[in-house]
């Protein structure tokens, strides 16, 4: 048995922990109460209107909606990845990894950006319908906060950059990591409900 | 199949798979209750692999776990049941 040269992940060998900061994880339950609350809102108010609905939602680009999810998803990866860089004090993979989910998530606001532009562009805004007024509304809800996530991500990059996360202490980039992680969760669960489910 | 022991890439392969299935989904206009329940069982794995693998609260006390994934199992029961509603 080799097992007593293979480093243990990290977090192994402790007892159970909480990843971060305990008031990081706080913040991070009020603001998915705030979007389960629009989640919510999105489907009930969808029962008083189910053909328009399913109707308008047909104008969503899902190409569109589906590569932003890919961004977020693989932003959320390269996150995961400077936390275990940290853990494994690979001095130089932590700041690498939090550029790189840093530009996804830069990615994603373009996307958004152009998706918008379109909208707009045909005259569309939150009094056009009920279905417009939701899409807009809960999409820029959730873009201010991949806006927080990439400040939050920009400042981990400099305090990374000076050599900051390691094994002794990566609790900043862990809570910082966390934030990130919720914008993509929050994602996950939008994307089906606003583009696809009919 | 070395880099497949790391959680964070198994999280990151099946995201993009499930990604995939829900889009096509959507490409052949699945509607109903079928599709509907798909897409959350969908959404509530890829949310379930960002908790555990991402956040890495695998390894947290239970009640951040609890918190987190019941989150999940609110949020897709009321969906759940806004749509169920509506296709009565």
């Amino acid at each position: 048995m080799t097992t007593i040269a293979d480093p243990l992940p990290a977090g192994t060998l402790r007892s159970k922990r909480l990843p971060g900061d305990l008031a990081i994880w706080v913040f991070i339950l009020a603001e998915m109460l705030a979007f389960a609350v629009f989640f919510a809102s999105y489907a009930f108010a969808r029962t008083k209107n189910v053909e328009m609905f399913n109707l308008y939602q047909q104008t969503l680009d899902r190409n569109i909606g589906a590569l932003n999810t890919i961004l977020l998803v693989t932003g959320s990866w390269f996150v995961v990845l400077a936390v275990q860089a940290a853990h494994r004090d690979d001095r130089a993979g932590v700041p690498r990894n939090i550029l790189l989910g840093f530009l996804c998530g830069g990615g994603f606001l373009a996307v958004k950006v152009m998706e918008y532009a379109e909208k707009f562009g045909a005259g569309i805004s939150l009094s056009t319908n009920t279905f417009y007024m939701f899409y807009i509304s809960l999409t820029f809800f959730h873009f201010m906060h991949v806006i927080l996530g990439m400040v939050i991500l920009a400042v981990l990059w400099t305090q990374a950059r000076r050599g900051k996360y390691g094994s002794h202490d990566a609790h900043g980039l862990e809570s910082g990591a966390a934030y990130w992680h919720m914008v993509d969760l929050l994602w996950i669960v939008l994307f089906p409900l606003v583009y696809v489910m009919r | 199949m070395k880099a497949l022991k790391n959680p964070a890439h198994r999280a990151w392969l099946v995201l993009l798979v499930a990604t995939g299935i829900t889009w096509y989904l959507g490409e052949v206009g699945a509607a109903g209750t079928g599709a509907i329940v798909a897409m959350l069982l969908i959404a509530f794995v890829k949310g379930r692999l960002v908790i555990l693998d991402f956040m890495e609260l695998r390894g947290a006390p239970l009640m951040w776990r609890l918190l987190l994934e019941g989150w999940l199992i609110l949020v897709s029961g009321l969906i759940l049941l806004a749509y169920w509603m509506s296709l009565r």
